[in-house]
């Protein structure tokens, strides 16, 4: 536990002197919102499940934060660990793969909450958006969705080999994801296949995780437990399929 | 003696390459061991068979009478690494690293006391990026310390240092045996060989070639000592009749005598006999260099 929590400290500290990353993590989703916040009128409308566009974009954004840390961020990091040797000395010490794992989870927790925090907060003063229905059930999402994110980050990082192999798939992966899973056009502007495929993506999940409580639609469980199950998978293939050199 | 490591018949290949071929020694309990090579001779992949960082073809290995391969996480609680080829994040601090190194085990000593002692503390906050190459290789030296091994395995420890910080690493290595220490470790450099390794193996292509005391390998190996000194002479042929003389050769002025026992003496007196004076005569003893050669065919460097 001491470890983890040390690890988690160092990781911490490395991610706020990695200017670059931090830019991407941090303002992409902004450049988004403001792009976006103003395409759209801003009145209730059936395209938005009834709601003010942006507050249905706000929280997909929200998911935007969240899979840029799992799809981008994270498989990075650890193929840049790999080729430098980083693994190589970790592994030659006494350190549990749990623990660099649990620490990577535990930065994306607190650097999505930072990244989404500040979109909220930008989004309520630009766009006027509302508070959360349910502020409490969009917590309880969020997490979760992080917790799913960091584990297919991990997977990804664990079976992509180099960082340029990191970089472009990962990045393939987040455009796709962010085009077809409910931050893009919205769902209704989509055809049939783009939306069937849009279902199959986790990010979809999360989104509708976080969405529903923000607009009043309560806890979405069918998401939940799909988001529970994919990080159990992607946790347990990592850990089969981990590669330290 | 106790043995701390026993290493039987180790093979290893990587595809047609055989970086190991049947490989057995043991390491007895607070010595320096050392293995000595060429580059690409098998001594990087033998080590990191014995720290279960690599999976062996053939052998049994036992370290601290553990399976490297089956037990390995236990063992890296009780071993020191240093690798020949590894970094920690380069936006890391110096400090940092120690701190996080020495968390790994709940009794580690203090690593501010380890830090001083290779020279780092003026380079506590430093990040990692902007070290020397010696400074980092200190640094990784220092972070095989910080669980309080029972064995240390350093690959190629004073490569990169200067002569200065290559003599203190000597002592601190020296030190760390003393309190108990086993070390294992790598290198190609013969002065460091000689100096530090209390038994020392020789690697060459995969197998391992000898293995005795530095003294051992050079008695057993290099018997001939050499006598040298110049002189302007022209005709120096009676020198092969003087006894314990084996063989004479001369470059212009520089004459190099080999022989056995007292031959310094013998010849200094026969030089004397006939009216040779010269000013330079000294006594070469072999060294692990000629060792080298005698057991290999070429010196280190090819
Ligand atoms: N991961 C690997 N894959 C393929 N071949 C390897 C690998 N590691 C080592 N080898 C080969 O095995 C042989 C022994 O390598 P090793 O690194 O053990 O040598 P070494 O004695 O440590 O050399 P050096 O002094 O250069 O560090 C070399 O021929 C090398 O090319
Ligand atoms: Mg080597």
């Amino acid at each position: 536990m001491r470890i983890l929590l040390k690890m988690t400290w160092i990781e911490l500290k490395l991610f706020v002197r990695e200017p670059v990353t931090m830019v991407f993590t941090f303002a992409l989703p902004l450049i988004f919102l403001f792009v976006l916040g103003g395409v759209f009128q801003n009145i209730p409308s059936e395209e938005f499940r009834d709601a003010k566009p942006m507050d249905y974009y706000t929280p997909a954004y929200v998911g935007l934060v969240i899979a840029s840390i799992g799809l981008v961020g994270l498989p990075i990091h650890f193929a840049k660990y790999r080729e430098r040797g980083v693994l190589r000395r970790f592994r030659a010490s006494p350190i549990h793969l749990w623990s660099i794992f649990g620490a990577q989870v535990l930065v994306s927790l607190i650097i999505a909450s930072v990244g989404g925090i500040l979109l909220v907060v930008v989004s309520m003063i630009a766009f006027d958006v509302r508070f959360p229905e349910s502020p409490a059930l969009v917590v309880a999402a969020f997490v979760p969705s992080v917790v799913a994110f960091a584990a297919i980050g991990i997977l990804l990082g664990a079976l992509l080999p180099t960082t340029r192999a990191a970089q472009g798939l990962g990045l393939i992966l987040f455009i796709v994801m962010l085009m077809l899973s409910g931050a893009g056009p919205p769902p209704e502007l989509m055809s049939e296949a783009m939306e069937k495929t849009g279902q199959t993506m986790p990010l979809f999940y999360v989104i509708r995780l976080i969405q529903d409580p923000w607009l009043g639609y309560g806890w979405d469980w069918d998401s939940f437990l799909i988001l529970i199950g994919v990080t159990v998978v992607a946790a347990l293939a990592s850990l089969r399929l981990f590669r330290w050199e | 003696m106790k043995k701390i490591i026993e290493v039987e018949h180790l093979r290893k290949v990587y595809g047609a390459t055989v970086a190991v071929d049947d490989v057995s020694f043991e390491v007895v309990e607070g010595e320096i061991f050392g293995l000595l090579g060429p580059n690409g001779a098998g001594k990087t992949t033998t080590v990191e068979c014995l720290q279960g960082l690599r999976r062996p073809d053939a052998g049994k290995l036992r370290v601290l009478g553990l399976d490297p391969q089956s037990d390995g996480r236990e063992l890296r609680r009780r071993i020191g690494s240093q690798l020949q080829d590894s970094a920690l994040p380069d936006r890391m601090r110096v400090w940092e690293a120690l701190d996080l190194f020495s968390s790994f085990m709940p009794n580690s000593p203090d690593w501010r006391i380890t830090m001083d002692q290779w020279g780092l503390t003026e380079k506590r906050r430093s990040s990692l990026s902007r070290l020397s190459g010696g400074q980092r290789q200190r640094l990784f030296v220092a972070l095989a310390l910080a669980n309080n091994p029972k064995v240390i395995f350093l690959d190629e420890m004073t490569s990169g240092l200067d002569p200065a910080a290559r003599h203190t690493a000597w002592d601190l290595i020296r030190a760390i045996r003393d309190r108990g220490t086993t070390v294992v470790m790598v290198t190609h450099f013969m002065d460091e060989a000689e100096r530090l390794c209390d038994r020392l193996g020789i690697v060459d292509s995969g197998r391992l070639t000898a293995l005795d005391t530095p003294q051992g390998l050079i008695s057993t190996y290099a018997g001939q000592v050499r006598v040298v000194f110049s002189t302007e002479h022209a005709d120096l042929s009676w020198l092969q009749g003087v006894p314990h003389v084996s063989r004479v050769n001369r470059h212009g002025p520089r004459v190099e005598v080999e022989g056995t026992g007292p031959v310094l003496a013998r010849v200094a007196a026969a030089l004397v006999e006939r009216g040779v004076v010269p000013t330079d005569l000294r006594l070469e003893q072999p060294s692990l260099e000629d060792v080298f050669l005698s057991i290999t065919g070429h010196t280190i460097q090819d």
